[in-house]
């Protein structure tokens, strides 16, 4: 690593986040409503958004910094396994075009803003929906944290990052400064705010993939180069675990793994909150399915992203922090001010998912725990006012994780949070398209998958760490090693079918519907469906 | 709302089944792993594993609005005999 700030990279990362944070402020006037004051305006941007808006935000949402840090740096780790990445963006579109505009149509139609929400909704049970909540507050928070890591990486590698004896406040100074800017921004344009900016972040991004996955295979000279170095260096033994580096295609023992890990991984991406809260934001069902077209560029841009990792091998990147190799391989690649742009993009990457995910953990905690136990005759106001200071909390969380905790906790805590949110899925999913599920049976199925899950990532070992070093174990019964998260959701949908049955049996009281099947399929235009729900609007429809 | 005695229109239906399909294929490419775990033919220097996920990208972008445009036209032609029926009706 070179040492010193790079200055002109510095002052082109400076210039592009400046512009953001001034579209971030205004974006408070864009598309403005009538009423500020109420949740759907804050918290989904009025529900006005179009196909392109949509397309802007889902992809600056679920393709975060982190993303783009991550998946490279598993490719530059281990090889192959890093590639599941893209067949679980691949299977997303699929999955959320049956379901996602069901979801769309009944929280229209009642007016959720939350998951939550809906469950409480539908099986007319408050500790089922606060489990729920709890589940996506608990999976979010990392996720954030993780946001603030990969601006980390940026600031380390343009050399403001300090060294390990420069004093804390200086060293982490530029990291505070970046998040004070996103909070205050959120805190005062709502989801508009992550929006706007996602234009910036995804003509970024496109711009420095387009570059680099030319440019740099140019530089090295071609792609056969490439894998044949790469595939060298996987080779290698370690001598700590006595097996290979990697693979340059996964051995047939490791597929079980990666075939669990893509379907495991895409199964929970929309039981996220953020990528809820991005999705309710739409204005209409169309909208949501056209979509699911349009959103796949970006797996393409995802792939194309992970060969950089390759070139990170091949240009003879060196660094003990793999999150840190495609940052370096950027700054040794490019002349210094494209390397400026390309850290521009993977910083304002991380502050528009940061800002969408803090909102939404807000949206629940306000919705399903604060209105539901703490003081249900709150009103609009009251319930906006709540949910921007939780906004604010949630990352000053997120940021005290970040600068006390070892990276790693981080990243073991999203792999957990992975594992947890995904067995919100048969409450969510299963509620969407039948009211069979008994709502303890869904209780006790989340509970035995969230205990199952957390217990089985604890014992899993790596080379650095005793406990929580993968999220993949054997799976009990078929001896191949799989992803801890689908394992555990299908024991959650094991339990919660026996005790359904049991629980029908025995007549235990099931909640009261309060959906009508009409109201899954009701579209923008329908009776009663609030398309922009500022009172005044709605109720001149009427 | 169903007081004129009404003949539901299957539910299962040639096109639906396509819809089906459609949204189904992507899962059992995908999912066999075996099936493209290799390095040959490969291509511009890429290995098969690699190029092949990737053209996945776009043969299930190309899947899925095929599954669109015909739920679409499901949808009209649906709607279309609601509203001639409930016009006869009235």
């Amino acid at each position: 690593m070179k040492d010193g700030v790079n200055g002109v990279a510095l002052a082109v990362f400076i210039f592009f986040f400046l512009a953001v944070t001034v579209m971030g402020f205004l974006a408070a006037r864009w598309r403005k409503a009538e009423n500020e004051q109420s949740l759907d305006e804050w918290g989904l941007g009025g529900r006005s958004f179009g196909t392109w808006v949509t397309w802007f935000l889902l992809g600056g949402d679920l393709y975060t910094a982190y993303t783009f840090v991550a998946v490279p740096a598993a490719i530059y780790a281990a090889g192959a396994a890093g590639f599941f990445a893209v067949p679980y963006t691949i299977l997303i579109y699929p999955l959320i075009f049956t379901f996602l505009p069901r979801l769309w149509s009944v929280s229209h139609k009642h007016g959720y803003v939350t998951t939550s929400d809906f469950v409480r909704g539908r099986f007319g049970s408050k500790s089922l929906s606060l489990a729920v909540a709890l589940t996506g507050i608990l999976a979010t928070m990392p996720y954030i944290a993780l946001q603030l890591v990969g601006i980390q990486a940026v600031l380390d590698v343009m050399g403001v990052g300090g060294g390990e004896n420069t004093h804390w406040f200086i060293k982490d100074l530029p990291l505070l400064i970046a998040f004070g800017v996103l909070a205050a921004y959120t805190y005062s344009s709502g989801l508009r705010a992550p929006a706007l900016i996602a234009f910036v972040k995804d003509t970024l991004i496109y711009l420095v993939i387009a570059v680099a996955i030319i440019y740099i295979p140019i530089k090295l000279g071609g792609f056969d180069e490439i894998f044949a170095k790469a595939g060298e260096a996987y080779a290698q033994v370690n001598p700590a675990t006595d097996k290979p580096r990697g693979a340059v295609v996964p051995p047939e023992a490791s597929q079980w793994t990666y075939a669990t890990l893509a379907l495991g991984s895409a199964l929970a991406l929309f039981m996220y909150p953020h990528s809820i809260t991005a999705t309710l934001s739409s204005k209409s069902r169309e909208v949501i399915r056209r979509n699911t077209t349009i959103l796949p560029l970006y797996s393409l841009m995802l792939g194309l992203l992970a060969l950089l990792g390759f070139m990170a091998i091949a240009a003879g990147v060196n660094v003990s922090n793999g999150q840190l190799a495609i940052p370096q391989l950027f700054e040794d690649m490019f002349p210094d001010w494209f390397a400026g742009v390309a850290f521009a993009a993977i910083g304002i990457g991380a502050l528009v998912p940061a800002a969408i995910m803090s909102i939404a953990a807000a949206n629940l905690f306000t919705r399903n725990i604060y209105k539901d136990f703490i003081k249900p005759d709150a009103t609009a106001e009251q319930e906006t006012k709540v949910s921007k200071l939780v906004s604010l909390l949630v990352k000053v969380g997120a940021l005290a994780f970040v600068l006390t905790m070892d990276k790693t906790v981080a990243i073991n805590f999203q792999l957990l949070g992975g594992i947890w949110i995904l067995q919100t899925f048969p409450a969510l999913v299963g509620g969407l398209f039948t009211r069979w599920f008994h709502r303890w049976a869904l209780l006790a199925g989340w509970a035995v998958g969230m205990v199952y899950g957390t217990v089985a990532a604890y014992g899993v070992a790596s080379p650095t760490q005793q406990h929580f070093g993968g999220s993949n174990a054997e799976i009990p019964g078929l001896g191949e090693i799989g992803y801890i998260g689908l394992t555990a959701f299908v024991l959650n949908v094991i339990v919660t079918v026996v005790l359904t049955f049991v629980l029908k049996a025995a007549k235990a009281p099931e909640g009261i519907d309060e959906t009508r099947p009409e109201d899954y399929t009701a579209d923008a235009g329908d009776a009663g469906v609030q398309v922009e729900l500022p009172p005044a609007t709605a109720g001149s429809a009427h | 709302m169903s007081d004129a005695p009404e003949v539901k229109p299957p539910v299962v239906t040639p096109v639906r089944v396509v819809i089906a399909l459609c949204l189904f294929a992507p899962f059992v490419a995908m999912l066999w792993v075996g099936s493209y775990a290799k390095t040959d033919p490969t291509l511009i220097g890429i290995p098969f594993f690699y190029w092949y996920q990737m053209a996945w990208v776009l043969i299930s972008t190309a899947l899925t609005a095929t599954a669109y445009k015909l739920w679409q036209r499901d949808q009209r032609e649906q709607r279309a005999r609601a509203a001639s029926k409930g016009g006869a009706d009235a």
